[in-house]
């Protein structure tokens, strides 16, 4: 095989791709690992990660910057903050440019780009975005104290983040699309008992309105078509993660949520790519089942290597 | 008490003062540890060598001082963290709430601060 500047490159630096970067780095593989945001993923969205074996309580972040730590130990590069503006899957060699202006060659990839939160994709919700609307409970709950707020969605994360917001807020409105919740019934029931929490089933924010702040939302009844206005100081959005896989769109296989299709060694569609963690079709999105994938993912990698 | 990042950090109001005062381009983000701070300090610790003519400093917004951030006028209806604030000769060139990605801060920082 012609020469590249990594034996593997790795697409994502979340718990899945820092952990194809310790056992390749172990493995004494050429490993680079590119992210697009800051390292550690999704892990840094999270305050206190309490169920990953060996380890009572951690931060995501402490997690994450001890997961990079081991990788470039055993020699794995790591790229954060980094735009990959083209990518080329197909032949022997792979390639990604970083920024338009950096390019890397390597004779397999991982795919290990995770996933985000969605966004309602509604009118105002960029520029009200810090001031008014929140996606994190514990980092802006205290600036909505004594506020009267809404929580957006109708799973466990709404829920619960939605009893926790009560400590600041007077008031909780959760607007959800559906008439029933998808959460446990544990987190329903919990809700639904809550003095300061109100519902507005089978209703969408269709916009955000206000000036310095966000004042209202246009707020539609979608059994009726009926939009209406309702004054608001704050919007906390939890209408679950979705996969970040533009990237590999058209050139990988992907299911209907966009999801990439692997085989059980996290082969994907193409000869050498291969995908972990919540990028991948899979039921469990969790850091312990994303490290199990890293693992894979590098071992399938250096088979395919060493072939 | 500072951020455990490594940034370097402003920890009083007179190193405030101090710093902008005394350099021409300066941005501070004054934040938690929180999840949406931390990829903001990360991102410019990426970058920082990149902008060698900017000086890059975080803030606890916790501490007392951090008035000095939190109370400006053009913090007003902020309600996320982190609040950046970038400064130029000691004005508030531009002032953003909660997260940015490295791109929207590299945007501002070209617009602000050419070299
Ligand atoms: C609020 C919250 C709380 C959670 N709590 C827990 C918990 O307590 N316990 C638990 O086990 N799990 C928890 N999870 C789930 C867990 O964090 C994820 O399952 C896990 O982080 C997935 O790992 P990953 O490596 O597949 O992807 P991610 O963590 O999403 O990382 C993907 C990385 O790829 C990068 N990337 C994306 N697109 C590109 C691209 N085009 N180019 C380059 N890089 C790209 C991203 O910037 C990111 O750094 C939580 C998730 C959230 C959101």
């Amino acid at each position: 095989m012609a020469t590249t500047d990594f034996d593997v490159i790795i697409v994502g630096g979340g718990p899945a791709g820092l952990t194809a970067g310790i056992y390749l780095g172990r493995s004494r593989a050429k490993a680079l690992i590119v992210s697009e945001g800051a390292i550690g993923g999704q892990m840094n969205l999270t305050h206190k990660i309490e169920n990953y074996p060996g380890v009572e309580s951690i931060s995501g972040y402490q997690m994450g910057s001890v997961m990079k730590k081991q990788a470039i130990s055993f020699g794995c590069e790591i790229k954060s903050n980094a735009k990959i503006t083209d990518i080329q899957l197909d032949g022997d060699i792979k390639y990604i440019t970083i920024n338009h202006k950096n390019t890397f060659s390597a004779k397999a990839m991982i795919i290990a780009t995770g996933g985000k939160s969605r966004s309602l994709n509604v009118k105002g919700e960029a520029e009200f975005a810090g001031r008014g609307i929140s996606y994190c409970a514990t980092c802006d709950g205290d600036f909505f104290t004594d506020k009267n707020i809404i929580v957006v969605g109708g799973g466990n994360t709404a829920l619960e983040e939605a009893v926790s917001l009560t400590k600041y807020a007077s008031k909780v409105t959760i607007v959800h699309q559906f008439d029933h919740f998808q959460g446990f019934k544990q987190a329903i029931v919990e809700a639904q008992n809550h003095p300061k929490i109100e519902f507005m089933l089978q209703s969408r924010i269709m916009s955000f309105e206000g000036g310095e702040q966000l004042k209202r939302v246009l707020i539609e009844d979608i059994t009726t078509g009926n939009v209406n206005p309702k004054d608001i100081d704050g919007v906390f959005i939890f209408i679950g993660y979705e996969p970040q896989t533009q990237i590999v769109k058209g050139k990988l296989e992907l299911n209907e949520r966009n999801e990439i299709i692997v085989d059980n060694m996290l082969n994907t569609s193409m000869k050498g790519i291969f995908a972990a963690g919540d990028a991948r079709v899979t039921k469990v999105r969790q850091v312990t089942t994303a490290v199990a994938d890293g693992t894979i993912a590098a071992l399938s990698a250096l088979e395919f290597l060493h072939h | 008490m500072t951020l455990q990042t490594n940034l370097e950090h402003v920890v009083s109001a007179a190193d405030f003062e101090k710093l902008i005062q005394n350099n021409e381009n300066v941005m501070i983000i004054c934040g938690r540890m929180g999840p949406m701070c931390v990829p903001v300090y990360d991102a410019v610790e990426e970058m920082k060598h990149e902008y060698p003519h900017v000086q890059f400093r975080d803030m606890l917004f916790d501490s007392p001082d951090a008035r000095v951030i939190r109370e400006l006028p053009d913090c007003k209806g902020f309600m996320g963290l982190p609040f950046t604030v970038y400064f130029k000769n000691g004005k508030v060139v531009k002032a953003t709430s909660s997260i940015q990605t490295s791109e929207q801060i590299k945007n501002i920082l070209d617009q602000n601060f050419v070299d």
